[in-house]
């Protein structure tokens, strides 16, 4: 038999321990010093109640600067994917648990609400009895849905939900026995939430409600997934063989974990319901379902705070990038631009470099423009608020484009695949003519055709925020295997 | 013995994977306070007996019983609960949790607050999560300084690979175990760590008090920390006995030697 080495765990020796995770605390603490770092540590050192104090001031004051209108759209469907994406984070954040058929209980608690409410069947019952019996509608068919699908995971659980959630829209489009879904033309004429005689009616009254549903859902949450049952659904969502060999009653937690994100669904939209007047089915379709997704998985998976920054984010850059305002497009679109160059580009002299070309590039083209043609800059500008007369000395705006900008658009994605494989100076000297080129495209083409723009434009600010941060806003990196 | 009935008793337990025989009519005890080790060569069933004792699998027959009641037909979450706690040959932390919330999951066992009592808060819910909270400081303490202080909030996945191998065995731990089923525990160890588990399994019988049933193939390890050695080959118990008399057995060097090794020697 050998000698036996001794153990070397001196305090003073290097520890055999001593992993990556540790030598990387020095980056760490370096990357927690800048601006951002400021932000996220005194994030990280309020106690968590005022931080949710502090959201429900700032959100309390909302109706004091805007519309209504733009009350209900930003604000009031903002706190309507909050709440959509807090009951999916604890069946996909927390449980690791698929589920593609988690907006039918959105829609089951909607449509709960308008069948016992409104004029369709002269059901009128008040809201304090129909929310609590469309909150518990939605968290039984969460039940049965989990029941049926206990044993299985990952794709397999993904399949059978996504079916429900197709399932459910064809139930309300087609089947409509005894006229009870209102078939295709959905519920309209839906009573108003009235509890204890206080009747909701306007959009502010309905905002102030949601924000109290938030309020309560989300400190039930908070508790919740810092107690025994969070640590269960965290345990099964990384190993479920493992939990259930370290006493985790697995399949109850599923059930559990399905049952509280179908409850959360249906509660909210029993909300929403009454505050469209009316529901339909195409309300409840996979693209409120990709969007609910959008919201957790930009926010960061198994963070709460990270919803509310995500819904944030997706709502109000996709309603801003609605047809009816393409001055407010614009501001984004050239907001995001500016932005995006003063985090990326450094060091500053070169930022200021590719800002200043840019400019005379702009301004060189449009004299030439000008000079060789008489109609080519005499274009009209699309709605430019203050911007109008910047933009018009700028770009250049045919009067009559034809083809042109076409081709630009496809050029730019040329120009911008070039750019992501070019490095140092090249890249430099190939961003100022890019930028103008999407100036130009913006103008010309896509300010004039808002609805397309608009999914582009999501689409593209969705795929660069998910590759500057993999895991999400507020998410941690995670690790599948090592 | 004394008439007290053993710990975990095993009866004539068979294991079928279709026509393979995996376990053929295993008998094996292992009395209060006993550290039984399980040798043989790779297939041989070693897992597949640690899979049948936690529920895993449902032997095709045969008996298990722990404290003279059976454990057969239980799902794994009742085994762990009744008191069988286990690592794995190949590691199965809850990579993105916490060490110490690895160390607080399993402690479902011996808690009872609900869905609305942990929604509320409730004062019983909050003294729970506080005896929680000590009973995994408590079973880290264990491994000295290697599982302490700001590794408590490190995300399991930065550890280690023998802390990940420490942290397993402290997971198991937080069960409170009556008996404690180690699989490979000095696998993929260099030799001062290996030397350092072997003290570690004794330090757990005699400071922890747990009754211990060891998978091992390491034997230096196997004869620093063995009170008795079961040897398996092909799902049938070969040998048994201390680990002189197994390590000599001839049928057990021709398992893992061959056959002309027995005649040779």
């Amino acid at each position: 038999m050998s000698e036996i080495p001794p153990i070397t765990d001196q305090p003073d020796a290097p520890k055999i321990g001593v992993d990556s995770w540790v030598a990387a605390s020095e980056e760490r603490v370096e990357r927690a010093r800048g601006a951002r770092g400021l932000a996220l540590g005194a994030f990280e050192r309020t106690p968590p109640p005022f931080r949710l104090a502090a959201f429900v001031a700032v959100a309390c004051t909302l109706p004091l600067f805007v519309s209504s209108g733009n009350l209900f759209r930003y604000g009031f469907f903002t706190l309507v994917y909050v709440m959509l994406g807090l009951g999916l984070n604890v069946v996909v954040g927390f449980s690791g648990l698929l589920d593609l058929g988690y907006v039918a209980f959105y829609g089951i608690g909607a449509y709960t609400y308008a069948i016992l409410s409104s004029d369709l069947h002269g059901i009128h019952w008040p809201a304090e009895v129909t929310i609590p019996i469309a909150i518990v509608v939605a968290a039984v068919l969460g039940l049965i849905l989990g029941l049926s699908s206990r044993r299985l995971l990952g794709d397999y659980l993904a399949i059978v939900t996504l079916f429900f959630g197709q399932a459910f829209v064809t139930f309300v489009n087609n089947a409509n026995p005894k006229g009870l879904t209102g078939g295709a033309n959905g519920i309209g004429n839906i009573d108003n939430i009235s509890v204890f005689g206080y009747t909701l009616t306007t959009t502010r009254q309905y905002y102030y409600f949601i924000l109290a549903a938030f309020v309560v859902v989300f400190a039930a949450l908070w508790s919740l997934v810092r107690s025994r049952i969070g640590r269960a659904w965290m345990a099964l969502r990384e190993d479920a063989l493992a939990a259930s060999l370290m006493s985790i009653p697995v399949n109850r937690l599923k059930l559990l974990a399905f049952v509280f994100g179908a409850g959360i669904a249906g509660l909210t939209g029993a909300i929403v319901g009454p505050a469209l007047t009316g529901v339909a089915p195409g309300n409840f379709d996979t693209s409120i379902l990709i969007t609910i997704y959008a919201v957790v998985i930009l926010g960061g998976a198994g963070s709460l705070a990270g919803v509310v920054i995500g819904a944030i984010v997706i709502n109000v850059s996709y309603e801003l990038l609605t047809p009816a305002t393409p001055d407010r497009a614009r501001w984004l679109f050239y907001g995001v631009l500016i932005v995006a160059l003063v985090a990326k580009v450094r060091p500053w002299s070169r930022l200021v470099t590719v800002l200043v070309t840019t400019a005379a590039l702009g301004f060189a083209l449009h004299e030439l423009a000008a000079v060789s043609s008489s109609t080519a800059t005499t274009g009209e500008v699309n709605t430019g608020g203050f911007l109008t007369g910047a933009i018009r000395s700028w770009v250049v705006i045919p009067e009559s484009p034809g083809r042109l900008p076409d081709y630009g658009y496809v050029l730019l994605i040329a120009m911008i695949l070039v750019l992501t494989t070019v490095k140092g100076w090249w890249r430099v000297a190939l961003l100022a003519p890019t930028l103008y080129l999407a100036a130009f495209v913006w103008e010309n083409l896509l300010i004039e055709q808002p609805s397309v723009t608009r999914l582009i434009l999501f689409g593209a600010l969705l795929v660069a925020l998910m590759n500057l941060r993999p895991q999400g806003l507020l998410g941690t990196a995670r690790v599948e295997i090592v | 013995m004394s008439a007290r009935p053993p710990i975990l008793e095993l009866r004539k337990v068979s294991m079928d994977f279709g026509g393979l025989h995996v376990i053929s009519e295993l008998d094996l005890q292992v009395d209060e306070g006993e550290i039984v080790s399980v040798i043989g060569p790779n297939g041989a069933g070693k897992t597949t007996l640690f899979n049948l004792v936690t529920g895993v699998y449902r032997p095709t027959e045969g008996d298990i019983l722990l404290d003279g009641k059976s454990l057969v037909g239980l799902p794994p979450h009742v085994i762990a609960k009744r008191g069988v706690g286990r690592t794995f040959q190949t590691l199965r932390l809850f990579l993105n949790m916490t060490v110490k919330e690895n160390v607080m999951a399993p402690a479902w066992a011996h808690t009872r607050s609900g869905v609305l009592s942990s929604i509320l808060r409730t004062p019983r819910m909050r003294r729970e999560e506080r005896e929680i909270s000590r009973l995994a400081e408590e079973k880290l303490a264990f491994f000295g300084q290697r599982l302490m202080g700001y590794r408590w909030n490190q995300p399991a996945y930065s550890l280690s690979y023998a802390n990940r191998r420490r942290l397993e065995i402290a997971r198991a731990t937080a069960l409170k175990p009556r008996i404690l089923l180690l699989d490979e525990p000095a696998a993929g160890m260099n030799p001062a760590e290996t030397h350092e588990i072997t003290e570690l399994v004794g330090k757990l019988r005699t400071e922890g008090g747990y009754t211990i049933l060891v998978i091992e193939h390491d034997m230096h390890v196997v004869e620093g920390i063995s009170d008795r050695v079961v040897a398996l080959d092909h799902g049938v118990k070969i040998a048994e006995g201390s680990f002189e008399e197994v390590a000599t057995n001839d049928r057990v060097v021709e398992a893992y030697l061959g056959a002309s090794a027995t005649t040779t020697k």
